[in-house]
């Protein structure tokens, strides 16, 4: 290779280990020692209690290996909740250091840790909080809202979970094993390529998010293919919920933007294991290749978040406004043309390219339409809620803190639309307050607005309203306060990722962010402690299946469901379908037959554990492990093809049973 | 299709007869075809990739110093056969006649493996000469994409072994039916897929 002379830790490379030495783990750094020690014990206490309370096996039989759309939704959800706190500590640690080092100051971060924390918060953030929360929400309440047992693909279902975790468990690695990659969330080369990171952070970053990828385009698959195949009858295009369409968009998204990303990611790691040149910048490799490439991805990447979002406003905000959705056709063809549009404005990223005004007014132009269909689903919301019954509850909260501070975000949007304003904001701080403005705006007041709303229906029991008020308020008034500020750095020209600054103007906005940060960071406190005081409190919030008086199928369900779902086909009639249901005095026939449902597998946990080792062996170049745990791969997923016996019957007799029973908490 | 009974509320409707999936068919074919959609894509940025790259020789060789069209015709040949043997094997199929399915199945694995060991030849041959993926960004995109193509046909034939003993083991169930169907779709979109790369890479890069 090229670069021999400038990297030293090819000499300590050895057949055994391969590159990973005892100089790789961070024991001198007080701050990661101390956050292992608490991983640590944390773990132990789990462990401990798991032990004690006999749990082990019932989390291996009726968790990791469950094909339960539902379970899986809910493991997705906890998956991303541990990321998130994750996520946030790297926040937290960046508005710390920017409060503090002004005027020359060094803060408490040095800056190779600041770069790789910067770079950690944005990949968790998207590729494992953001897309674990979307993805959590449409296993666990798509296939019910189409009236259906299962997805298309149970066994894939539980693979792509695993998938995922696998990606996550090798971020997560990188903190206490090597170091995390310096050099942004999209990894641009030529930063990224071995010549400026030859270090393991770049390769933890490449193998975990290839890897993490797979589990998303599989679990895009099968989506799409539930939803155009498993509805329940009578259910048409134009019958299905909101929430269904948006996650019918979202997941057309998933499988036409991430083989982009994968191709574009695989590419960037030959250029640095075999030394190819796609990216580099000697021997005819084009770095701007891999912004076009990765931004082809990466617009899509932010409807696939948002969409289902849009699906969760609009479910709730006709719930709580009693009314149907006003509009439901605009809403539906709104989400189509944001999905059609998001593939052709991706250059705004990088209008600075200098691709010239042809180009960059074409995109720009692009861009601003997205407006038009997003500013119809405003106002289908505002009319769902005119003249109706509004009722304050937690979820309506969120939906309408959505709806105000979303559009701020989207303005501050088709502001960066204009390409002569681009140039200005370019990198700037601006765009950072913009994109958080719509992702936390959208994507976790969703989450938020989700979790409140079918936390009934996963576990037969309300979360406590109080905690869920101060969540509320804490959060939306803490990101005016660690925003804002940022809007208008960003128009005094600061850039983004500055580990310290000269102009002691600006620290008095850092410090009004971080006291924002400070004000979520409670707001996610009460959260976590809500939902521990609920689960405590249960007896007392257990309540009906149907507690907010909902409008489609997934309310039929029993709170919480049963594996099946529902006991008996639906025959949809129309859209709100529950809602007719109930008008018409609703209750089950009682005239139950036998279930067919697919059985539980444990070849998808074990694919990816083989594929976790497989990254790391690849990330440490121990190639006797690589090779291993590849063959390991292969073996059990040819294997399991040989496993036909895949489904089983629940008799109608035990159905009756479970039916008669109705909900335990 | 079953028929339904009203309740007393009117409401709930229940199939009258027991298997109450049986309306839907299985959705493996279409979600097959949506994964061949999603495999296209990759394939589609690697030809992007090579459109881009494709002309940056960096003082290197260039197509008309590597290529033989030759080689490539027949590399095609091989190839375009094992489609047509695959679908005579599918027509077999239908048929249940196992053996005809099996012989013709055997043919269309060894025409693949004689594609994969040509095309390997042509890498190391390439590799040789000084004309390996990191000689230039053309040379990568070239490598990158004909060898993705190239690791799809390995695939297809280790499928191909495994299926084949599991028709053995089986006969023509249902599940094996919809598995000999869903590898034979996609051996014919690796055949359109390198009909791109025999046009793109190879044959407009030699006019």
């Amino acid at each position: 290779m090229a670069n021999e002379q400038i990297n030293p830790y090819l000499d300590g490379w050895s057949p055994l280990f391969g590159r990973l030495t005892w100089d790789w783990i961070p024991y001198h750094e007080p701050i990661l020692v101390a956050t292992f020690a608490g991983v640590v014990v944390a773990g132990l206490i789990v462990v401990a209690l798991m032990t004690k309370y006999r749990l082990w096996a019932p989390l291996w039989n009726d968790w990791v290996i469950s094909i339960d759309h539902k379970k899986i939704g809910i493991m997705y959800m906890v998956l991303a909740f541990v990321m998130f706190v994750r996520g946030f500590a790297d926040a937290i640690m960046m508005r710390a250091q920017q409060a503090m080092a002004a005027g020359g100051a060094a803060g408490y971060l040095p800056p190779h840790h600041f770069d790789q924390v910067f770079t950690a918060h944005g990949v968790i953030m998207i590729f494992f909080v953001a897309m674990a929360f979307i993805t959590g929400i449409m296993n666990f309440v798509m296939p019910a809202q189409i009236g259906a047992r299962d997805v298309a693909f149970p066994f894939l279902n539980n693979f792509s979970f695993w998938m995922t975790v696998c990606g996550a468990i090798l971020v997560n690695l990188s903190l206490f094993v090597g170091e995390f990659g310096r050099v942004g969330w999209l990894a641009f080369p030529p930063l990224s390529e071995n010549q400026f990171s030859y270090g393991p952070g770049v390769d933890y970053y490449l193998w975990s998010l290839n890897l993490a990828g797979i589990g998303t385009t599989l679990s895009g698959i099968n989506m799409v293919t539930t939803i155009l195949k498993m509805r329940a009858p009578g259910m048409g295009m134009f019958q299905m919920p909101v929430f269904t369409w948006t996650a019918l968009c979202a997941n057309v998204l998933i499988v036409a933007a991430f083989p982009v990303l994968t191709a574009t990611l695989t590419m960037l790691t030959l250029d640095r294991y075999i030394g190819t040149h796609f990216f580099t910048n000697d021997l005819g490799g084009n770095a701007m290749m891999y912004i076009n490439l990765i931004w082809v991805w990466g617009h899509p990447e932010v409807y696939i978040l948002i969409l289902p979002m849009f699906g969760v406003f609009s479910e709730i905000t006709s719930t709580f406004s009693g009314k149907p959705l006003f509009g439901y056709k605009t809403m539906v063809w709104a989400t189509i043309s944001i999905m059609v549009l998001s593939f052709v404005v991706w250059l705004h990223h990088f209008f600075t390219m200098g691709s010239g005004a042809n180009v960059n007014t074409f995109f720009g132009i692009a861009t601003m339409i997205i407006a038009v269909p997003t500013g119809v689903k405003i106002f289908n919301w505002l009319f769902t809620m005119y003249k109706g019954n509004i009722r304050f509850e937690v979820p309506m909260l969120w939906t309408i803190g959505f709806i105000i501070t979303f559009t701020i975000g989207g303005m501050t949007g088709v502001m960066l639309a204009i390409p002569p304003v681009d140039f200005q904001l370019h990198n700037t701080l601006f765009l950072i307050a913009h994109f958080h403005n719509v992702i936390i705006g959208g994507v976790v007041f969703g989450t938020y607005a989700a979790v409140y709303f079918w936390w009934p229906k996963a576990f037969g029991f309300k979360l406590m309203d109080k905690w869920g008020r101060r969540s509320f308020w804490l959060w939306f008034t803490g990101f005016y306060f660690a925003f804002m500020p940022l809007y208008a750095l960003g128009l005094m020209g600061v850039t983004r990722r500055m580990n310290s600054y000269m102009d002691t103007g600006w620290q008095i906005y850092f410090i009004v962010a971080a006291f924002g940060a400070v004000l979520i960071a409670l707001g996610i406190a009460c959260t976590f402690w809500g939902m521990f005081v609920s689960i405590l409190h249960r007896k007392e919030l257990a309540c009906g299946p149907d507690p907010w008086n909902a409008r489609t199928l997934e309310w039929a369900m029993s709170s919480p469901p049963a594996p099946y779902n529902f006991p008996e086909t639906i025959h949809v009639r129309g859209l709100d379908e529950f809602w007719r249901m109930k008008q018409e005095g609703f209750k089950w026939s009682g005239h139950y037959h036998d279930i067919h449902m697919p059985k539980s597998t444990t070849a998808g946990v074990l694919i990816a554990a083989a594929a976790t080792v497989f990254g790391f062996a690849m990330i440490w170049y121990i190639w006797w492990l690589a090779i291993v745990s590849f063959v390991a791969i292969l073996a059990i997923a040819i294997g399991n093809t040989f496993n036909y016996n895949r489904d089983y019957y629940i008799p109608a007799k035990e159905v009756a049973e479970t039916e008669a029973k109705g909900a335990a908490v | 299709m079953s028929t339904t009974q009203m309740t007393q509320g009117g409401a709930a409707v229940a199939p009258a007869h027991g298997d109450d999936h049986a309306h839907h068919e299985s959705p493996t074919p279409l979600g097959f075809w949506i994964y061949l959609m999603s495999d296209c894509l990759i394939f589609g940025t690697l030809f992007a990739t090579y459109a881009v790259l494709g002309y940056n020789y960096a003082g290197g060789p260039s197509p008309k110093d590597l290529f033989e069209p030759g080689f490539v015709a027949i590399e095609t040949a091989l190839l375009l056969l094992s489609s047509v043997t695959f679908g005579m094997a599918m027509l077999r199929a239908v048929k249940s006649d196992m053996k005809g399915t099996i012989l013709w199945l055997v043919l269309s694995g060894l025409l693949a493996v004689g594609f994969v060991a040509m095309e390997l030849y042509e890498f190391r041959h390439l590799i040789h000469i000084g004309a390996g993926p990191t000689r230039s960004g053309f040379l990568s995109a070239f490598f990158l994409l004909v060898g993705t193509h190239g690791l799809h046909v390995t695939v297809g034939c280790i499928w191909l072994i495994t299926l084949m003993i599991q028709l053995g083991q089986r006969g023509f169930c249902e599940a094996n039916m919809r598995r000999l169907n869903a590898l034979s779709v996609f051996w014919h979109f690796l055949d359109l897929i390198w009909i791109g790369v025999f046009s793109f890479v190879y044959l407009v890069r030699l006019v």
